[in-house]
């Protein structure tokens, strides 16, 4: 059983922000912390690519130049990371998904995040259009860093923050519900912040 | 799991003592780990190298405090002898070192990463043995070299450190002068030959590079054991 | 080399409190390049929860995520442990 540490507060802000902000369970952080499921991967931009396949008739793909031709977009919003932390009003630049996906035709229901080193998640595809996601190439008014995810990763800022892959490739349509890395490995296959579902069983 | 007293050794880096009751022993490289909680039941946990020989129920970590450190500041700033904290160990097995193992002995370490290979000095000087043991100890300066005092003393009778100053060195300093690299740990090591058990220990960056050298000059990558503090240290 | 990475040291504490045995010294073989090495040798990356991956091939082998009273442990690119009772 844990006992408190007399004088032991982390390295968490005390919260002045609205506390309806914060879903249960998180705390707020001003820095913003490195994790990841592997090493991070290096493709440079004149071999790397985004694609969308799977459940479509025609695949699409941008080189890089490609894709930072398309309209993007600047977004202000909070994000909350399954190991509790949460940071608001973070700022990025990306292409809306919806973008992506203008006059496909599907009946894939599903959809995976593929990326460099292998990682991927899976979500609804409903979770990822109607403006609630993003592939965002910079983060607080500079080019996205490779070890927060450079040079694109997803943003989808209303489920907990493993469902917006780092490194991210493609987006893969499917008819069936396809679990991803963590979503086999505990982890929860929606992964609502509001109402706490991280683990299996939430 | 009481904090019995602090010690500073370095301008950033301190030992603390504590008595934690029931505590089974340990052997030299083994590790703890610490757990803090906040009165809102945030939590925040961290392991550090046990720095001293089994003595009865006191262990004692050696700390360097990060600046920005979550844990590390709240060890070395915050706590008072009577504090208690959680703790959970011995642990570890493979970065481990016992007399009995024998040698010729290399050890590696990078600022902090000198905690567990100390841990093993320590046991070497314990039970009288003449295992012929290398330190090659890297620090920023003179003035943060930890433990230099004791290991000063302890140097001879088959115990040889050498050190290197990266950034800054005495007036008179007639010691490597630069980062661990490939030429030093040759000038240093006993030769693949000798088969020497490595231990290579300190923040990430510096175990790879050490231990790679080492592959590179012939050793058996199973003769060479890494525990890598992360990207600044312990 | 990613400057985060740790090794296998760094989840001695947790994999004990769950196999109640040592398990750094343990050995696996990576099921992508037949590699075998002590756990204490793994890379260990901390994402959402924690990965230990083969030094040599990157592979990931072992996933480890745990709330307050469940672990679930997943063994993907581990064709074989041995470990010493």
């Amino acid at each position: 059983m844990s006992f408190v540490s007399r004088g032991f507060r982390g390295r968490r802000r005390e919260s002045d922000a609205d506390a309806t902000r914060l879903p249960p369970g998180q705390y707020l952080t001003d820095d913003f912390p490195v994790l990841s499921a592997g090493p991070t991967p290096h493709t440079s931009l004149d071999r790397w690519d985004l694609s969308i396949v799977g459940e479509l008739d025609e695949p699409r793909r941008w080189s890089w130049e490609e894709f930072r031709a398309l309209p993007s977009e600047e977004v202000t919003v909070d994000i909350h990371c399954v190991t509790k932390w949460s940071k608001l009003d973070t700022v990025w630049q990306g292409v809306s998904v919806d973008t992506l996906l203008d006059g496909l035709d599907t009946a894939a229901e599903h959809v995976v995040q593929y990326c460099d080193g292998g990682y991927t998640t899976n979500l609804p595809l409903e979770d990822v259009t109607g403006g609630k996601a993003w592939v965002a190439f910079a983060y607080d008014g500079e080019p996205l860093e490779p070890e927060h995810g450079g040079p694109v990763r997803m943003l989808v800022p209303h489920l907990y923050f493993w469902k917006s892959a780092k490194w991210v490739r493609g987006l893969r349509l499917t008819a069936t519900d396809e679990p991803g890395f963590w979503e086999v490995n505990g982890y929860h296959n929606y992964g609502d912040p509001w109402q706490e579902q991280r683990y299996w069983g939430d | 799991m009481e904090v019995v007293d602090i010690v500073a050794q370095t301008p950033r880096v301190k030992t603390i003592a504590f008595d934690v009751t029931g505590w089974p022993g340990h052997r030299a490289g083994q590790h703890v780990d610490v757990r803090l909680t906040a009165e809102d039941g945030y939590q925040a946990q961290r392991s550090y190298s046990i720095a001293s020989v089994p003595n009865g129920t006191r262990i004692e970590l050696t700390v360097e405090r990060l600046d920005d450190g979550e844990v590390s500041p709240y060890l070395t700033d915050e706590l008072r002898p009577g504090d208690r904290i959680e703790l959970r160990g011995p642990v570890g097995g493979y970065f481990v070192w016992e007399p009995s193992q024998g040698g010729p002995l290399l050890l590696v370490a990078g600022g902090s990463g000198v905690v567990p290979l100390m841990a093993m000095i320590r046991a070497r000087d314990a039970a009288g043995s003449d295992v012929e043991t290398r330190l090659l100890l890297s620090s920023r300066g003179w003035d943060d070299v930890i433990y230099r005092d004791e290991l000063e003393r302890l140097d001879g009778a088959g115990l040889r450190v050498v050190h290197t100053l990266t950034r800054s060195q005495p007036p008179d300093w007639t010691g490597y002068a630069r980062r661990v690299d490939a030429e030093m740990l040759a000038e240093v090591s006993p030769s693949p030959a000798e088969k020497p058990r490595a231990y290579v220990c300190g923040p990430t960056p510096f175990v790879e590079a050490a231990a790679a050298a080492l592959v590179q000059l012939g050793h058996e990558p199973e003769s060479v054991k890494t525990e890598r503090f992360g990207p600044t240290g312990g | 080399m990613d400057a985060l990475t740790l090794d296998g040291n760094a989840v001695a504490g947790l994999l004990q409190e769950v196999f109640a045995v040592e398990m750094t010294t343990a050995i696996g073989t990576c099921d992508a390049c037949g590699a075998t090495d002590a756990v204490g040798a793994l890379h260990v990356f901390r994402g959402a929860g924690i990965v230990m991956r083969c030094p040599h091939c990157d592979n990931a082998l072992v996933t480890i995520v745990k709330d307050g009273t469940r672990v679930w442990i997943g063994f993907a690119g581990v064709r074989s442990l041995q470990v010493t009772v």
